[in-house]
């Protein structure tokens, strides 16, 4: 590793006082929108799981880059986000195609043909479970139960349900989803769209704020009565 | 996790006998009683119970992840296991450490984590010392029913240049990322992935550069993480081992050094509770490869027709009297000779030079600072603070280097006091340094205006300088108006003249009387190099020369006529008219007598002194330069003797830090050659000038310290042999009593916790080595009547003066001070000042000598106010020229919104893109002033 690979420690919080942290790689509504979400938790960090749905949005994954990004945004070192975003099966930290298109194995599927599926998908798309076809159109995907036991085998494409499939309706799907007749409906890289909702609910700082004040004076009263119930009865 | 604050006791549990803040419980069916809130484990530990474990850490927050400490707790629905490191004790409740339910859970834990250790403990370096190695014999089932395939991953790979990771012995504890989280504060490791995949890594490209690396790998339970430098080069059993402190900075760190076959193989940070906490920075813990270089002076050089030549000692030591009788008699006055440097001596042979300088030849011109300190006198004369009074201030105002990079372990211990405790910072400084994120208010001033600055704080009426923003400026007057405050006062620019830090840190003494102070001066043992004298106008024991002049003639036949010169006057003087580039005119000198003999001990100020030219002309300039040095450097070249001296660890004796706080130095290995220790240099050159010091030991220097030095009074051997002083004694002692540290129970340390050092004893090797003394009851109370000059210390003032001469002691140094502070003039509208900074990694010795860090030395660029940046057209990362009256260096300029207007910033003693700093600085100016230009 030379100098530069050794770069000069960095420590928290760095936001106390500093300018705005400079991003490189998140584009700017996304940005916006980060700190929109941000504005939402007590604590920054608490953004830290919708930030990396919100930036997936933008490539599918998050790459280090956009990691780093996160990681500014929230007073966190990168390797803290990448941490997080390597334990959850929905973060990506490997890039995948512009359509996810996972096939649930877990029982009620599995009972319904899901191997058999599954076995299909990977021979038409000549990649195994877990690969993305050489075009980068679909990254292909074994999930856990997807909630979708009654359209057994049950599939999702982006995180939305297209119904139970056979190997004839699902080279149909694939035929679609390369030939975008189905954008419309399933948008590329499209993960959850409730990160990127601007409507509901809102927290509001002072709320909150005072609530917790009230919670930990009702605590304290709670203490100091414990404590007067001891004196008099060691009085007693 | 538990919320300490939320978690109440039902008070009616609390029976009346039982004091306050305690709770009292029953552990294996004995009544033990507890703190209030204390973890079960760590309340059985100190009941003799040790509950096995692996994440819990006492100097870290409890996880309860590893599961190994889990034990039988009574409840309302009867006994059930939970895990001793994240249970409060409870009044009344039963714990049971032993059941045949908590064996089983104990074997099922332990079977659970061997399922994916690859069990290669025949090559693992942690084999012989490892906590889960030990804990499976001691715990285990003996047996596993895992016949599957483990789990594989590369290895080793190395996540900085320090240390490395065999990512499938990890057993997944989390201390290593506790650690870089919760006490560095730099999260640069963490856990990735999930379930049987789960491992530590770094994120892609970034390192684990913290300063406190070294940390991880001391208290990784298995053989995860190992560091570069020791990784297959020992075995414990192998180890022998020795307990003694770290001189690398002036922290004081305490340590278990281990060596095999003569060299050093490690250090380890042993628990000092009031100092490390068992925690050592990269810096002191891997220095010691200089100590094992092969390019060791072994024996005396003498230069002859321009070579340097090997000689006897005699021979070396002859030459060097008659050097210095010729300077003498040639300038007139004992002023001929100027000795400079003492920070990496002993405090006995930093005391036996100074008595040599100042009692046999006469000479007052001697510094232990290179002109990177600050005015002795200052230093010394505030009443002092120590770390834990300063970790437990409300308020800490820190004037000085970025702490971090200067004293490492304090940056940790203030950090600690203000995340996990009430610690308010207000930090003075021209720059942003690592302590800026964790500072209430940090405010800027101009260098060569401390002053201005420390005067609006102490003066509410006084004008806020330009560079400090007002509302900022208010919440610093009210926090410096707290109850509790302690100024950490250090060099925070090598540019700037230290008497201006001086004389604000004066106008703060006088405007908070109740304050205390805690020097950061950052070399070796320059605290001690001070406390024996080796700085103008001062005498050994904090005592200035007029004051000590009866008392130090008396015992020593004399002293200095007048106050001498300061290190950055005996260069200039040495430098005379002869001096080569840019030759200044031959200034006439206080004491009339031109330096033109230099002995340097243990520094090379072409490396350390800020300004080189200054450097270069005097040694040009010098008729005689004696180098008193372990490792050849670059100062080697100019000597016209070179004497071989014993480095840390090589040597006993005892060293003092920030705090004046006195430790023990651990000899562990035989110097190399025919090299001697620092005192015996001293001693010996004495006879060849005809004298005697009288000090033909160690020990004998020591005796003779505390009977001279008022500051040192009562602190005897027989004192610091004590187990309880082990962490050393706060000198002056005062009438209360010595403050002994707590070493965790005077129990043996905790071998979970810092693995290495408990294993490196019970396989014969005890750190607790050094010089045998007497271990009496009662030493506290005997010493602490004795510095008080009380009758009742017969038998500390056995072999001492008596008491007469107790009570004619001269006074120690008391501030505040009349200091000469230069004037600065404004700058004019074309310049800009500069702010030279130190870094831990530089050129000195310690990390150019040390293959492992000298690669870490980093490249530094001239930092710049972006607007100032713009003004002259070039953008971050451009190219500017930086011109002084009488040079110019093209640099690589950085846009730095932390500066104020015309100021730029760079760091002292690292490569920049030409040059150094110390080519820039005129250390005779007050503060270094610069043109920027488009190159």
């Amino acid at each position: 590793m030379s100098n530069a690979a050794h770069p000069t420690p960095v420590d928290r919080p760095r936001s106390k006082g500093g300018p705005a942290p400079a991003l490189t790689h998140l584009g700017g509504a996304t940005a916006t929108r980060a700190r929109e979400l941000i504005a939402l938790y007590p604590e920054p960090r608490s953004a830290l799981i919708p930030l990396c749905h919100l930036a997936q949005e933008q490539e599918g994954w998050l790459s280090p880059e956009i990691m780093a990004d996160i990681a500014a945004l929230l007073d966190l070192t990168p390797a803290e986000v990448l941490g997080t975003a390597s334990f959850y099966d929905m973060l990506h930290t490997e890039p995948v195609g512009s359509h996810l298109v996972s096939v649930c194995t877990n029982i009620a599927c599995l009972l319904n043909g899901a191997m058999e599926l599954l076995e299909h998908a990977e021979s038409t798309l000549g990649v195994n479970a877990g690969g993305t076809t050489a075009d980068g159109a679909v990254t292909l995907e074994e999930a856990e139960c997807l909630a979708g036991c009654d359209g057994a085998p049950c599939v999702q494409v982006n995180h939305r349900y297209v119904g139970a499939q056979t190997a004839e309706s699902f080279d149909q799907l694939i035929a679609d989803l390369r030939s975008g007749a189905r954008a419309a409906e399933i948008p590329t890289h499209g993960t959850l769209n409730r990160v990127a909702r601007t409507t509901g609910l809102q927290a509001d700082r002072d709320q909150i704020a005072n609530e917790r004040a009230a919670m930990a004076e009702a605590q304290a009263q709670r203490a100091a009565a414990a404590k007067d119930t001891a004196a008099n009865k060691a009085g007693a | 996790m538990v919320d300490r604050a939320t978690t109440t006791e039902p008070a009616h549990t609390v029976p009346p006998d039982v004091a306050e803040g305690q709770v009292t419980f029953t552990l294996d069916g004995r009544q033990v009683t507890a703190r209030k809130g204390e973890m079960l484990i760590a309340a059985a530990e100190r009941a003799g119970t040790f509950i096995p474990r692996f994440c819990y850490h006492p100097r870290m927050k409890s996880v309860g992840v590893c599961r190994m400490c889990l034990v039988e707790v009574s409840g309302p629905r009867g006994a059930s296991l939970q895990p001793s490191c994240f249970v409060e004790v409870a009044e009344g409740s039963e714990v049971t450490t032993d059941s045949d339910k908590v064996k089983k859970a104990q074997d099922g834990v332990l079977e659970f984590l061997l399922i994916n250790h690859p069990l290669d403990c025949p090559v693992c370096d942690k084999g012989g010392e490892c906590p889960l190695q030990d804990q499976t014999l001691a715990h285990g089932p003996g047996e596993t029913r895992f016949v599957e395939e483990k789990r594989h991953f590369e290895k080793p790979i190395p996540i900085s240049e320090l240390v490395l990771l065999d990512r499938e012995r990890c057993i997944q504890c989390s201390r290593c990322t506790r650690f870089a989280a919760e006490v560095a504060g730099e999260a640069q490791i963490d856990f990735i992935g999930r379930a049987d995949q789960l491992e530590i890594n770094i994120f892609p490209g970034l390192p684990f550069s913290s300063y406190f690396s070294g940390n991880t790998v001391q208290i990784c339970p298995v053989g995860a993480l190992t560091a570069v430098p020791y990784r297959f080069s020992a075995r414990p059993w192998d180890l022998d081992q020795v307990e003694s402190t770290c001189t690398t900075c002036s922290v004081g760190c305490r340590v278990a050094v281990q060596s095999s076959s003569n060299r050093v193989t490690r250090l380890l940070g042993i628990d000092a509770d009031p100092v490390n906490h068992g925690w050592l920075c990269d810096k002191g813990r891997f220095a010691f490869e200089s100590v094992n270089s092969e390019d060791r002076l072994t024996e005396p050089m003498v230069r002859k027709a321009g070579r340097l030549v090997t000689v006897s000692w005699h021979e070396a030591l002859d030459v060097v009297a008659d050097g210095l009788r010729a300077a003498t008699k040639k300038s007139g006055g004992p002023g001929g000779v100027g000795v400079i440097g003492g920070a990496r001596l002993t405090n006995e042979g930093a005391y036996t030079w100074a008595k040599l300088a100042k009692g046999i030849l006469g000479t007052d011109s001697v510094d232990a600072q290179l002109g990177d300190g600050l005015p002795a006198e200052v230093v010394l004369g505030l009443p002092r603070a120590t770390i834990d009074e300063a970790v437990g201030a409300d308020t800490v105002i820190v004037l000085s280097g970025d702490i971090r990079e200067e004293l490492p372990v304090l940056f940790l211990r203030l950090r600690s006091g203000i995340v996990d405790g009430d610690l308010s910072l207000v930090e003075l400084s021209p720059q942003a340094t690592a302590l800026t994120p964790h500072a209430a208010v940090s405010l800027r001033y101009l260098p060569g205006a401390a002053t201005e600055l420390a005067k609006a704080i102490a003066d509410h009426g006084a004008p806020a300088p330009a560079t400090a923003d007002p509302t900022d400026l208010a919440e610093a007057r009210r926090l410096a108006g707290a109850d509790k405050v302690v100024i950490v006062v250090g060099r925070p620019s090598l540019a700037e003249d230290g008497a201006l830090v001086a004389e604000a840190v004066q106008v703060l003494a006088r405007a908070l009387p109740k304050a205390t102070f805690l020097p950061a001066l950052r070399r070796g043992n320059v605290m001690g190099a001070l406390d024996m004298g080796l700085s103008p106008g001062l005498l050994p024991g904090r005592v200035g020369l007029e004051p000590g002049r009866q008392w130090f003639t008396q015992a020593w036949g004399k002293v200095p006529d007048e106050r001498g010169l300061g290190t950055t006057e005996i260069l200039e003087s040495a430098g005379g008219s002869t001096g080569g580039e840019g030759a200044r005119t031959d200034k006439p000198h206080r004491n009339g007598a031109r330096v033109r003999a230099l002995v340097i001990l243990g520094a090379d100020p072409l490396t350390d002194f800020p300004d080189a030219g200054m450097v270069r002309r005097a040694l040009a300039g010098a008729d005689f330069v004696v180098s008193v040095a372990s490792l050849p450097g670059p100062l080697s070249a100019h000597a016209d003797v070179v004497l071989p001296v014993a480095e840390a660890h090589e040597r006993p004796g005892t060293t003092t830090n920030i705090e004046g706080r006195i430790s023990r130095l651990g000899q562990k290995l035989v110097q190399p050659g025919q090299s001697w220790p620092d005192w015996m240099i001293a001693a010996e050159l004495a006879v060849h000038l005809g004298a005697d010091l009288h000090l033909d030991s160690v020990a004998e220097v020591w005796d003779e310290i505390e009977r001279l030095a008022p500051a040192y009074r009562g602190i005897t051997r027989s004192v610091l042999d004590t187990p309880g002083a082990t962490d050393g004694v706060v000198a002056p002692l005062t009438v209360t009593a010595v403050a002994f540290s707590r070493r965790p129970g005077s129990a043996p340390l905790d071998p979970i916790a810092f693995p290495g050092v408990e294993s490196v004893e019970q396989q014969g090797a005890p750190p607790r080595a050094g010089l045998a003394g007497a271990r009496t009851a009662g030493i506290a109370a005997n010493a602490a009547n004795a510095a008080n000059g009380s009758k009742g210390a017969p038998e500390v003032g056995a072999g001492t003066s008596g008491d007469a001469a107790v009570t004619n002691q001269p006074p120690q140094l008391a501030g505040p001070f009349e200091i000469t502070v230069p004037r600065v003039v404004p700058t004019d509208s074309y310049s800009v000042r500069l702010v030279a900074s130190r870094r831990l990694y530089d050129r000195g010795a310690a990390v150019d000598a040390v293959p492992v860090l000298a690669g870490l030395i980093p490249d530094s660029p001239l930092r710049v106010n972006p607007h100032d940046l713009d003004d002259l057209g070039i953008g971050t990362g451009g190219n500017v020229k930086v011109r002084t009256a009488t040079t110019s260096l093209v640099l690589v300029a950085v846009a730095d919104p932390s500066l104020p207007r015309k100021v730029v910033a760079t760091d002292f003693n690292v490569p920049l893109a030409e040059g150094t700093v110390a080519d820039l600085i005129d250390a005779t100016a007050p503060v270094t002033e610069l043109r920027l230009e488009t190159p």
